[in-house]
């Protein structure tokens, strides 16, 4: 993480050539008139910090970032919250029939794996590594309940089962990678044929429906009038889970910093090796309780069922703010990030705008996420050098 | 791997380098494991099935290889500088789409322009990716991961149920999947071609070696004054534009070009260049190699038919293939890197 956005300070003023040619016109013009106020700045710096040197750290440490409540007001997960929230007002006062019960119900249930897998992606991804199979082994998972359960077997032990074999799967992932080393994204590629080949291996083109009329009520139950699906108690549950071991907890620290420096992470004696296979046992395990969901919340075991979610899961999750590169990212950004998608596509839904338009709009919001951060930060250097730059010398 | 150490070896000058022979540089071509694989595939199931190397067996393993081998070829371009493209399947539909109603609305249209077009379209769509990755300096998954849905968005929106079908394009242009010439297909020798000429555009020119440069170290190679910014979108335009090309042959190969033309084609090319050695992470593999690994791919799809393997198996098989090419490289680089060790000991 740290050398791609270190090396992107150190040619911006190359890359951006014609941007950079007006700000110095802007500078001198605003240097002959407001040469009271640099002046007035130049009285008051020296008077903070004695040394010139000591003055170009106060002002990398003010441009670098806010402490405190500013910082939880205005970070990043705070904005996604604020947009996600404008987007739910918005769509209540605008579309007819959004602000309801109804809503509320259908929109969590199709968010739901979606939700349920961003939680472990957002750690793998913080950790710096990735895992595109997490689809097809929910898929997996599904297949395997659907030839079970025909098989005559207890509904509670299929479960179970379905479970055990999530974790292998992630343990499978998480031994070539953490204990083998190989780079995750080819390793997953991998995984993301051999599980879902396995799938369609375990239940060809078969599909199962007729699971216990009681589980698969349950499964799209609501609690009371709220509209709010009962499943959700569980995934409130894990969200907590996941939240506090990544935000509370020595291991979770760790993850950061195995996002940023593998070897840094090392030396501070983490055990990196150990930390990945966790990520990837949990990975493949709430990818198993996604296969699970997802085959009673439609009550048909598919060998394709959930494919593509990959994709879907690591938009939201990099929506919501985590750093591909790693070392960056909260599970409170996630949740905005997903319901933010899942809000704005059942708002457009339910306004009549066709569902293949849809996608233009997650890929555009991923687009502009990542793209933005990236130009505000890029006007605040040009800023600040300006700033540096217009300080006269001592 | 071996290219890698190849375009390094001027700085440090080792005897042993001048030492290896012929046999024994052929022995650590990282293309050699899935050649070997794909003769043994063929050879086994040949043995078992003759009619798999029949004439109409052949022809029909290299037409389903074609389109995957270009695609794997412009996608190794962009893993070697260590980025990815994941909207190579929507650039691909978007392309094919636009192809057949290029044909509906202009019939009498030269087939050279329509190919012309195509490609010019793919390489704006190539083009738009790479400027947002190299200017606002995001990281390619990301980008071409938006860029996927938005060109496929696009596609679906301009598409709706529209179908192109065979029958509202010109014989002639569905004939190039039909026709051979010297024995294959003519799609398949415009496939051989391209990749002819981009093997020889990475291996003897600048500004192929500056790609494997920007992979291995993308600092070491701007301090090295190469361009880095504009090689990175060269390789993304060289990639738009054999998607574009691809997209193109699609619409002649496949009977219906509609909305979901291509999806989910990205990983399956992603895939391919695992498989042919390329590595994920940048700086080594080659085209041709890539392209190999698209034939094996497809060939192995083929190859289970013909021993009535149960179908099923073939996905399966493909995850096992591709873990095996990752694993296969690890073993390479974890050997030359202990060889180039010990010569550097020696020098020193």
């Amino acid at each position: 993480m740290s050398d791609p956005s270190a090396s992107p300070t150190a040619v911006q003023p190359e890359g951006h050539q014609p941007e950079s040619g007006p700000p110095p016109k802007g500078r001198r013009m605003a240097a002959t008139p407001g040469s009271t106020k640099t002046a007035a700045e130049a009285g008051r710096k020296p008077a903070r910090s004695r040394t010139g040197k000591a003055d170009t750290s106060t002002v990398l440490a003010v441009s670098k970032g806010r402490t405190g409540a500013a910082r939880m007001l205005l970070g990043r997960d705070a904005i996604m919250i604020y947009v996600l929230l404008v987007v739910v007002l918005y769509a209540s006062i605008v579309i007819p029939r959004f602000a309801s019960p109804v809503t509320v119900g259908f929109l969590l249930l199709d968010v739901i794996p979606t939700l349920l897998i961003a939680l472990p992606m957002t750690l793998v991804i913080i950790s710096g590594e990735i895992d595109l199979s997490v689809a097809s082994i929910a898929g997996l998972t599904s297949a395997l309940m659907g030839v079970l359960w025909q098989g005559g077997m207890n509904i509670a032990l299929v479960l179970v089962i379905c479970v055990l074999a999530g974790l292998v799967a992630g343990a499978f992932n998480g031994v070539l990678i953490a204990y083998l080393g190989l780079p995750s994204l080819a390793v997953t590629i991998g995984t993301l044929a051999l599980f879902r080949g396995l799938a369609l291996v375990v239940i060809g083109d078969n599909a199962v429906a007729n699971f216990p009329p009681g589980l698969t009520a349950f499964f799209t139950s609501k609690l009371g009038g709220t509209g709010i699906p009962t499943v959700m108690i569980g995934v409130v549950v894990l969200i907590i889970a996941f939240a506090v071991v990544l935000h509370f907890t020595p291991f979770g620290r760790g993850l950061f910093a195995l996002g940023y420096s593998k070897e840094a992470a090392t030396f501070v004696g983490i055990d990196v090796a150990r930390s990945k296979f966790l990520l990837y046992l949990a990975t493949g395990t709430v990818s198993a309780l996604a296969g699970i969901y997802w085959t009673l919340r439609y009550s048909s075991a598919r060998s394709d069922n959930a494919s593509g979610l990959e994709l879907a899961v690591i938009a939201a999750v990099l929506l919501g703010g985590v750093s591909i590169f790693g070392g960056k990212g909260s599970i409170p950004g996630v949740l905005a990030g997903v319901l933010l998608i899942g809000t704005i596509n059942y708002a457009l839904k339910l306004d009549r705008v066709s569902e293949v338009v849809l996608i233009i709009v997650t890929g555009s919001l991923l687009i502009i996420s990542v793209v933005a951060p990236n130009i505000a930060s890029a006007i605040r250097r040009a800023r600040h050098s300006r700033q540096v730059r217009s300080a006269p010398l001592p | 791997m071996s290219l890698d150490s190849k375009s390094t070896a001027p700085a440090h000058p080792t005897p042993e380098h001048g030492r290896t022979s012929a046999l024994g540089s052929l022995l650590k071509l990282r293309e050699l494991p899935v050649v070997l694989a794909l003769v043994v595939l063929v050879a086994v199931t040949a043995a078992i099935n003759p009619l798999f190397l029949s004439e109409q067996g052949i022809k029909d393993l290299l037409l389903n290889a074609t389109i995957l081998m270009i695609l794997a070829v412009g996608q190794t371009l962009v893993i070697i500088t260590r980025n990815i493209d994941l909207s190579v399947g929507s650039i691909l539909g978007l392309v094919a789409f636009s192809t057949g109603s290029l044909f509906v609305a202009a019939p009498n249209l030269p087939i050279v322009a329509v190919f012309v077009l195509g490609m010019l379209f793919g390489a704006v769509l190539g083009g738009l990716n790479g400027l947002l990755i190299t200017i606002a300096k995001v990281p390619a998954l990301v980008i071409t991961l938006g860029t996927l849905y938005i060109f496929r968005g696009i596609n679906n929106a301009w598409a709706g149920g529209t179908q192109y079908f065979a029958g509202d394009r010109p014989e002639a242009f569905g004939n190039l999947s039909v026709d051979t010439a010297l024995g294959f297909p003519v799609i398949t020798l415009i496939a051989v071609v391209v990749v002819a000429i981009v093997a020889v555009y990475m291996l003897g020119t600048r500004p192929g070696r500056d790609l494997y440069a920007i992979g291995s170290d993308p600092d070491a190679a701007r301090l090295f004054g190469i361009p880095v910014t504009r090689r990175v979108l060269l390789a993304f335009v060289v990639n738009g534009l054999l998607a574009g090309l691809a997209g193109v042959l699609y619409a002649s190969r496949f009977n219906s070009v509609g909305a979901t033309t291509g999806s989910g084609l990205e990983l399956d090319v992603v895939a391919a260049a695992v498989v042919g050695g390329v590595a994920i992470f940048g700086g080594s593999g080659t085209v041709v190699g890539a392209a190999i690994g698209a034939l094996l791919l497809t060939t192995i799809t083929s190859a289970l038919t013909a021993l009535r393997v149960d179908k099923f198996w073939q996905q399966a098989i493909v995850g096992i293939l591709i873990l095996a090419a990752v694993v296969i490289d690890r073993i390479a680089s974890v050997r030359s890197a202990r060889k180039l060790r010990i010569a550097e000991a020696r020098n020193v």
